[in-house]
Formats: structure tokens, C-alpha cells, sequence
């Protein structure tokens, strides 16, 4: 029994890392359909952001920790923000050249990284408080687990807000059906592209942030790493950082954890390919109709 | 009467093929004007380009201002209301988001008169915008126009696909719009056209080949019928 529950929780730990990975991702594909290859790359500066303000406030503790992920967050804003303007925006016509500026930032940002601190990981210390377990029906449970999942559900219900109940949430609602009608109604969709991609950028670095905590390291190669998962969540799970995704991810964090335990360590990747091919053979995706 | 909108040499190419071949026409500043032609001429090629949704050459003046190349939104804002030929409404949203939406200056919207005019949009004002009928999609798509104070309203086929008494209803408001806001109104029906247009373009090939009041196009049956492909009057 303490087996499913450290099992369960943590595949809902990793499925909430998923999430706030794929959320940002999710939200750029479905408003200006455009691929982000290189929100990987994000992810990382973010990760590397957090992982340098965390060492230097460690005497602060949590509150310290909290810091460093609010700063992983405005440096992905900032890489995003920086991004969309001056690369994305003058190629929204021009879809392979979104491709290959978006998958060339992919190689670059972590090859800077590599640069800068090397090819090995960096050890990430928790601070006291984040670091020990948690006691849940007789599991010993690693209290990040719930920190990626309270993480989660907190950006869950301010996405839910931000869509739900905030005008820039409505027209990005709308774009993501008819882009152009939004145009016509008067709208400047450049802001709200810009919008989405910094908003994208930030919850990157948040999952960076969140990653050192789960991992205990930081390399370049994390955010790449990462990226794959939560491709296959907005693959599975849709268009919006709602319902679908959520699902998604917290499928997929339990199918690859229950499968590295009771098959064999490693085979948790390769069960996401039968979650992809039972999404290939039903198109009509995990959750069919997702609404904010 | 002076000209609101001056189409000069408009030429459009989409994928390498010639849509519009240098279109001219005027729209006075007051009343309707009726943009006619067969199925597949550039009609509605015509009014994207208007709106900036296609790129174009050529010269597109609006109340004197050019407006040739802005981004759809900046023409938009300068007063120009749109019902496109699909409706363009948002059917994973409500009634009432949809029309949210279109209000340029929020909290100066006039919803008074958007529901006078369609009570029926108060009424389902939280249902889904995708279960409504198609009359009740296109009242959606009218009423975003008259939420905002424009100096014209282009309508691309509003009648189109509706049951014959709702095409009535929406004669109907397209009438009361007339009264308020001059109208380019895009339309196969004619017997629409006639109740509702004074002046006439009519497009062929991507090319402008009348101009004129309504009364003498559709008082010409012979000619009517070789450029709209349907007979004018009586």
C-alpha cells in the first residue's frame, strides 16, 4: 500500500511539473500556433536563474527558495518577452522560419549555459523544510512532491482566473479559434501574442525553478529533457492550459511512474508511446471538448 | 455626397494567383452600397483587402486618410464595422463574450441599441455561441457592429444560408443600420439589394465592370442577368 502511495504521489509530482511546463507551451501553440521548441531552452534559464538566487539566499530558507523561483519566473519573462519581439514576431507569416529560430534558440541558450557553467550538474540544495518526507498512509513521501502539486494548482487556478475572468483571457480565448477575427473586431493580437509568450516564458522558469527542487541538480540539457514530456501532454491533452492538460499530465506522470516500478526502470518513457498511439487512434483526444 | 472609402487600383494576389486585377470604387458617405457579382469574383477578396486581411497594392482611402497596408486592427479602430461572410463568431464562447469582445472602448458599448434591436441576444446572452441557429449567429455578428460607434459597416453576405423569413428579420435591422451608418453590404440576393441599396458595384474576373444606381442595373434584366447570373426586375 505505501508502495501506490509514494507511486501515485510521486507521479503526481512529476505529472505537476509536466504541467507547468506544458501550460506555457500549450497556451503559445494554441493562441499563435507556433511550435516552441525553444521553450526547453527557457525552462533552463529559468532553472539556472533559480538555482544561482537560491544558493545565495539558502540562510533565508523557504522564503529564500520562494524568491529564487519568482526569479527563475521573471527570467524566463524576460528571455520570452525578448524572444517573441525580436525573433518570432517579424516570422509570424512564416512558419519555417518560426522552426528553425525556435529550434536553433534550443541549441543555443543551453550551449551558453554550457558555457558559462559547464557540461555537469550543478547540485541544487533544498532548504530545510523542502528537504525531508512527509508520512501519507504509511508512505514516506518527499514533501517537493507536494510543492511541484500545490505549485501546479496554484498556476492552474490563476490560469483558470487569467482566462476565465480577464479580458486579455477572452482574446486569447477567441484567437485561439479565429486569430484573424479578433484583428477584425479591432484587437492588436501582436499584444496579446507578446502576452501569452512572456506568460509561456514565466511558467517555463517556474518548472526550471521547480525542477532543481525535484531533481536536486540543474544541467543545460534539463529543459530539453523536459520539453519532450510536456510535448506529449499538450499532444494528449490539447490546446489550452485547462482541464485536458491537467489530465494529461497527471496520466502521464502515473503511467511512467506505475511502469518504471512494476515493469522495469526505463520502460516509464516508453510507456508513454502506447498513451500517444491511443491518442492517435482516438483523435478525439483524452478530454474531447475542454472548457475554462 | 462625398466618398467615405476610395478603392483605387486595388490588385490582390493570393498564392501566386491574381484575385483582383486594380478594382476602383467609391462608397458615399451615407446610405447602402451593394457589391455584386457572380460566386467566386473577389467580392469577398474585395472587403478583406479593405480591412487588411489580405495584403494588397493599390490605394485604400478611409473618411481621406490612407489606410493602405495598416494592420486590420488599426483600420478596424478607425471606425469600420465587420460581419464576415462565415459570421466570425466564436462558438466556444457565450453571447454575451462575443460581444464583450467587440466593444472597442469597454464600457462605452451601445448595448441599448444592439438590444432593441435583438432582445432575443439578452435573452441567451450565457449560451454558447456554437448551439445557436445560423439567424441567431448572424444577429451575433450584426450586433458586434453596432456596439461601437463606426463610420461604416461592412457586411459580407448576411443573408446567406438563412431561411427566407429570417433573411427578412435581417433585412429588417440591416435597414435600421442604414439609417444610423452608411453600409457596403456584399450580396447575392437581390432581392435584398433592391429593398436596401441605392448604388451598385458589380465585380467580374477580379474587375470592377459597373457602377451605378441599383435601380438602373436591376431595371436592365438582360443585363443583370449577364453580370449577377439571376434576372432583375420586376
Amino acid at each position: 500500500m505505501s508502495t501506490v502511495v509514494l507511486l501515485a504521489l510521486t507521479g503526481l509530482g512529476v505529472g505537476a511539473l509536466y504541467y507547468l511546463v506544458a501550460a506555457g507551451l500549450s497556451l503559445i501553440f494554441g493562441l499563435m500556433d507556433v511550435v516552441n521548441f525553444a521553450h526547453g531552452a527557457l525552462l533552463t534559464g529559468g532553472a539556472y536563474a533559480a538555482w544561482w538566487l537560491a544558493g545565495r539566499l539558502a540562510r533565508w530558507g523557504v522564503g529564500g527558495f520562494v524568491l529564487a523561483v519568482l526569479f527563475g519566473a521573471a527570467v524566463g519573462l524576460v528571455l520570452a518577452t525578448v524572444v517573441e519581439t525580436m525573433l518570432i514576431r517579424p516570422l509570424y507569416q512564416r512558419r519555417q522560419g518560426q522552426l528553425l529560430v525556435t529550434v536553433g534558440l534550443s541549441l543555443a541558450l543551453p550551449a551558453l549555459a554550457t558555457g558559462i557553467w559547464g557540461a555537469d550538474p550543478r547540485t541544487s540544495t533544498p532548504p530545510a523544510g523542502l528537504g525531508g518526507t512527509v508520512r501519507v498512509l504509511g508512505a514516506a513521501v518527499p514533501a517537493d512532491r507536494f510543492v511541484l502539486i500545490g505549485a501546479a494548482g496554484v498556476v492552474v487556478l490563476a490560469l483558470w482566473l487569467f482566462l476565465a475572468r480577464t479580458r486579455y483571457g477572452l482574446i486569447v480565448r477567441a484567437g485561439v479559434e479565429d486569430r484573424a477575427m479578433v484583428g477584425a473586431l479591432g484587437i492588436d493580437v501582436r499584444r496579446a501574442f507578446t502576452l501569452v509568450f512572456a506568460l509561456g516564458g514565466a511558467l517555463a522558469g517556474v518548472g526550471g525553478a521547480l525542477a532543481n527542487l525535484y531533481y536536486g541538480e540543474v544541467d543545460p540539457g534539463q529543459g530539453t529533457s523536459l520539453l519532450i514530456f510536456a510535448f506529449v501532454v499538450v499532444v494528449v491533452g490539447g490546446m489550452r492550459p485547462t482541464t485536458g492538460v491537467v489530465l494529461a499530465a497527471a496520466v502521464i506522470g502515473l503511467v511512467q511512474q506505475f511502469a518504471d516500478y512494476y515493469l522495469a526502470s526505463g520502460l516509464g518513457d516508453l510507456s508513454l508511446v502506447v498513451v500517444l498511439a491511443a491518442v492517435l487512434l482516438r483523435p478525439d483526444r483524452l478530454v474531447t471538448r475542454t472548457t475554462v | 455626397m462625398t466618398a467615405l472609402l476610395e478603392v483605387a487600383d486595388v490588385r490582390v494576389r493570393i498564392a501566386g494567383s491574381a484575385i483582383l486585377h486594380g478594382i476602383g470604387f467609391e462608397v458615399p458617405d451615407t446610405g447602402v452600397t451593394a457589391l455584386l457579382g457572380r460566386n467566386g469574383v473577389g467580392k469577398t477578396t474585395t472587403v478583406r483587402a479593405v480591412l487588411g486581411l489580405v495584403p494588397c497594392t493599390g490605394r485604400i482611402t478611409l473618411a481621406g486618410r490612407d489606410v493602405t497596408g495598416w494592420p486590420t486592427h488599426r483600420i478596424v479602430r478607425e471606425g469600420v464595422g465587420y460581419a464576415p461572410e462565415d459570421r466570425g463568431v466564436f462558438t466556444g464562447l457565450t453571447v454575451a463574450e462575443n460581444l464583450a469582445l467587440a466593444e472597442r472602448i469597454p464600457g462605452d458599448a451601445d448595448y441599448d441599441t444592439v438590444f432593441a434591436l435583438f432582445p432575443e441576444l439578452r435573452a441567451r446572452s450565457a449560451q454558447r455561441a456554437g448551439t445557436l441557429s445560423g439567424g441567431q449567429q448572424q444577429m451575433v455578428a450584426v450586433a458586434r457592429t453596432l456596439l461601437n460607434r463606426n463610420r461604416l459597416v461592412i457586411a459580407d453576405e448576411p443573408t446567406k444560408g438563412l431561411a427566407p423569413k429570417v433573411v427578412g428579420e435581417v433585412t429588417d435591422v440591416l435597414a435600421r443600420i442604414a439609417e444610423r451608418v452608411p453600409l457596403l453590404l456584399v450580396e447575392q440576393n437581390l432581392a435584398v439589394v433592391r429593398r436596401l441599396a441605392r448604388h451598385a458595384v458589380v465585380l467580374s474576373a477580379g474587375r470592377v465592370v459597373h457602377t451605378g444606381p441599383v435601380a438602373e442595373l436591376v431595371a436592365d434584366q438582360d443585363r443583370t442577368r449577364a453580370l449577377l447570373g439571376v434576372g432583375g426586375a420586376p
